[in-house]
């Protein structure tokens, strides 16, 4: 097997506020292979797009980031300057936004940044930008390709602005994509194809791709690896198998419990919750951060919890070594 | 009143189009964009009406009308069974409330929570301040938030805490109907799960009749009691949930189906055999508009627009579908 594309270890992120520090990044592994999938899922304000945007680099000065490792093909991300950094960016590595809107420049068509994102990295005309980017929008399902390079972001709907951002991390075809919940807004058949494509271009191209999402069904059907985040930290990592058959960490089994699942759900029947909200990063945090909310929990969980082996690459963070009841 | 009277829709929409009109290039003229093409429903009290359908289909369209935040090109809005005109929007706007999708830009963030849930009741004119806030008491109450949080404001809380905040302000003041805009779909199933589960108690505690509108078709089927799908402008299939899900009849409905990912790691994502020419809704395809990405469409579904069958509770535009001999069903041809 070669070096993974990228190696992450205990990457950590502080940000200063006003009571403090807010730990909203504590200490979190992971490694990906070429033509690896991995999924990034878990609780809202879980430092889910925090770490996407530290491997990005792009973080504002205002927030620390630490690493033991943080290496991109071999290279340290931690200790690249910035020129070097804005060079892989969009070249080699691409995102895709969370929030299409605020990463469209309004006063630019959809085809003059399009072409920008291959032009800043590739010596092209700008015909051949501009072919590259009807190309794109064909495949990512947005018909009238041609007039729609002449719009302003304003004039197109959620969905089609999402697909121009996915257009456009394609554009260098990159050797990573982090993609945060880049198929919410979009129905289920553009959603079932976009996530054909970017499967497609990955083998292709044999790029890693690590996507953010709330959707456990996107998660089971495309990822090669999961990552499980509560309050900054990943909880339980394994394949798409292990987590889904057999779900560890008590957060873990309460999220599989939330969605409803045709044929097993009865329709009307309330859902799974986790009741109780997510504890204060800010300042020490110290055991289980899961603990207030978790009913397997015991007095030890207030202190250093270990993190487990559940067999191979799958692990989770508990004190218990097994779970007696299910978590309703 | 009378068991009649309990079958005449809350809300029924004849034949309600919209047209924009659209620049394409700085210099060219604005060419029509039909954004709903005569979408006639009817909604009956105490039913959840699941809408779902393509992105850019006209949902929101057809939501902000509802809302009177857009005037529709023509076609009628009836709330139980009256023509509501351009002057009722007060009258419409305390009968229907809105949740939209993003509870963090859905709120004032310098407004205080206790000031947002009591503003439509200012705005309507509805009692005095000790009222107001005594009905403030019962809607955080009533969502299961903290009375605490009534002198926060919105950045102190959490996803799941703002969207309960919404649905306070669009109860505050006893609306009938509740148009739910993807009102899950900007937070985590952790907190999907309770405000579902919260919509669906409020519904049996006061009777609240929801449009919901939503790309999570496990949500839907969960939630609804009826669905529409919409496709380019137009409902092509509405039938009772229980009978969509169970034999969805319209290509374009199976294929929706067919797309649902359910949580099953032993399964990848599916090809459902859908062309890839989506629409476009400033020239619409001829005949079925569906015709391009159809796998069953023949030479008639280019040139004519299907028929509209409507059989018992169900209703179904395709050529390839008929009644059945006792006029209860759908079936194919
Ligand atoms: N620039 C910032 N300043 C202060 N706090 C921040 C900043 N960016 C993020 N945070 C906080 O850090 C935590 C993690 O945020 P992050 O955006 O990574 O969450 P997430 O897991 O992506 O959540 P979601 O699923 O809602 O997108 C949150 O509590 C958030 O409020
Ligand atoms: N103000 C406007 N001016 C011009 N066109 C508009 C306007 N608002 C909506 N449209 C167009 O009308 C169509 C329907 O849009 P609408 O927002 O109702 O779709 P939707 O079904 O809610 O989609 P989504 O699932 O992406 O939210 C789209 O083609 C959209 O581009
Ligand atoms: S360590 Fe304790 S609190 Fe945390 S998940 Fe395990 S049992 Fe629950
Ligand atoms: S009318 Fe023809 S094209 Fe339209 S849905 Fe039916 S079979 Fe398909
Ligand atoms: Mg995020
Ligand atoms: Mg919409």
């Amino acid at each position: 097997m070669n070096d993974p594309i990228l190696n992450v270890k205990n990457l950590t992120v502080d940000i200063p506020v006003s009571g403090g520090t807010l730990h909203a990044v504590r200490g979190i592994d992971f490694e990906l292979n070429r033509g690896e999938t991995l999924c990034i899922v878990g609780e809202s304000g879980s430092g889910k797009s925090l770490t996407s945007l530290a491997v990005m680099g792009l973080l504002g000065k205002r927030l620390q980031v630490r690493a033991d490792k943080m290496e991109f093909e071999g290279r340290d991300l931690g200790s690249m300057p910035q020129r070097q950094m804005q060079a892989l960016r969009g070249d080699r590595m691409a995102m895709i936004f969370q929030e299409p809107m605020t990463s469209l420049n309004p006063a630019y068509t959809i085809g003059d940044q399009l072409c920008e994102a291959l032009r800043l990295h590739r010596k092209v005309s700008k015909a051949e930008a501009m072919a590259r980017a009807a190309d794109l929008l064909g495949k990512v399902g947005i018909t009238a390709a041609e007039s729609r390079l002449r719009q302003f972001p304003h004039q197109l709907s959620g969905g089609l602005r999402q697909r121009v951002m996915i257009a456009m991390s394609l554009m260098c075809e990159p050797d990573l994509i982090i993609a945060d919940e880049p198929t919410t807004a979009l129905d289920v058949t553009i959603q079932a194809q976009i996530l054909r494509l970017l499967a497609d271009l990955k083998r292709e191209m044999n790029m890693a791709l690590i996507l953010v999402t709330h959707d456990l069904g996107v998660v089971a059907r495309i990822a090669d690896k999961v990552a499980v985040m509560y309050a900054g930290e990943i909880v339980e990592s394994g394949s798409a198998k292990e987590i889904f058959d057999a779900p560890s960490h008590p957060y873990t089994r309460g999220l599989l419990n939330c969605i409803p699942v045709p044929g097993k759900t009865k329709p009307g029947e309330p859902l799974g919750s986790i009741p109780g909200i997510v504890p204060s990063l800010i300042g020490d945090v110290s055991g289980c951060a899961f603990r207030s909310r978790c009913n397997q929990a015991i007095e030890a969980c207030a202190s250093t919890v270990p993190e487990r082996s559940a067999g191979g690459e799958h692990k989770y963070r508990c004190i218990h070594t097994q779970l007696t009841s299910e978590v309703a | 009143m009378s068991g009649m009277k309990n079958r005449e829709p809350v809300l029924e929409l004849t034949n309600i189009t919209k047209t924009y009109q659209v620049k394409q290039g700085m210099f060219s003229k604005p060419k029509p964009l039909q954004a709903l093409g005569g979408v006639s429903l009817r909604i009956h009290k105490k039913d959840v009406l699941g809408l779902v359908g393509e992105s850019g289909c006209g949902k929101s369209t057809l939501a902000k009308i509802l809302l009177g935040l857009e005037r529709p090109t023509s076609g009628e809005v009836l709330v139980d069974g009256k023509e509501i005109g351009p002057s009722d929007r007060q009258l419409l706007a305390r009968r229907i409330q809105p949740i939209f999708q993003d509870p963090y830009s859905s709120l004032n963030p310098r407004k205080s929570i206790e000031e947002i849930v009591s503003l439509p009741l200012v705005v309507h004119n509805i009692g005095d301040s000790a009222s107001r806030s005594q009905a403030v008491t019962k809607m955080l109450d009533l969502v299961g938030l903290p009375e605490r949080v009534r002198r926060g404001y919105p950045g102190q809380l959490s996803g799941g805490q703002r969207q309960r905040v919404a649905i306070a302000r669009a109860l505050v003041i006893n609306p009938e109907i509740v148009i739910c805009d993807e009102p899950t779909s900007a937070l985590d199933v952790s907190i999907q799960s309770q405000i579902l589960n919260l919509l669906a108690d409020l519904r049996e505690e006061l009777g609240l009749t929801y449009l919901f509108i939503s790309h999570n078709l496990a949500v839907v089927e969960h939630l609804a009691t009826r669905v529409a799908v919409m496709y380019l402008g137009r409902i092509v299939e509405e039938s009772s949930a229980a009978d969509l899900f169970a034999g969805p009849k319209h290509p374009y409905t199976r294929a929706l189906l067919d797309s649902v990912l359910t949580p099953d790691p032993s399964l990848s994502v599916p090809d459902i055999h859908l062309g890839a020419t989506f629409p476009n809704p400033i020239s619409p395809p001829s005949g079925c508009h569906f015709h391009p990405r159809c796998p069953i469409a023949t030479d008639l579904c280019a040139s004519k627009a299907p028929p509209h069958i409507q059989a018992g509770a169900s209703h179904v535009d395709c050529h390839f579908y008929k009644k059945s001999a006792d006029g209860l069903s759908l079936q194919p041809v």
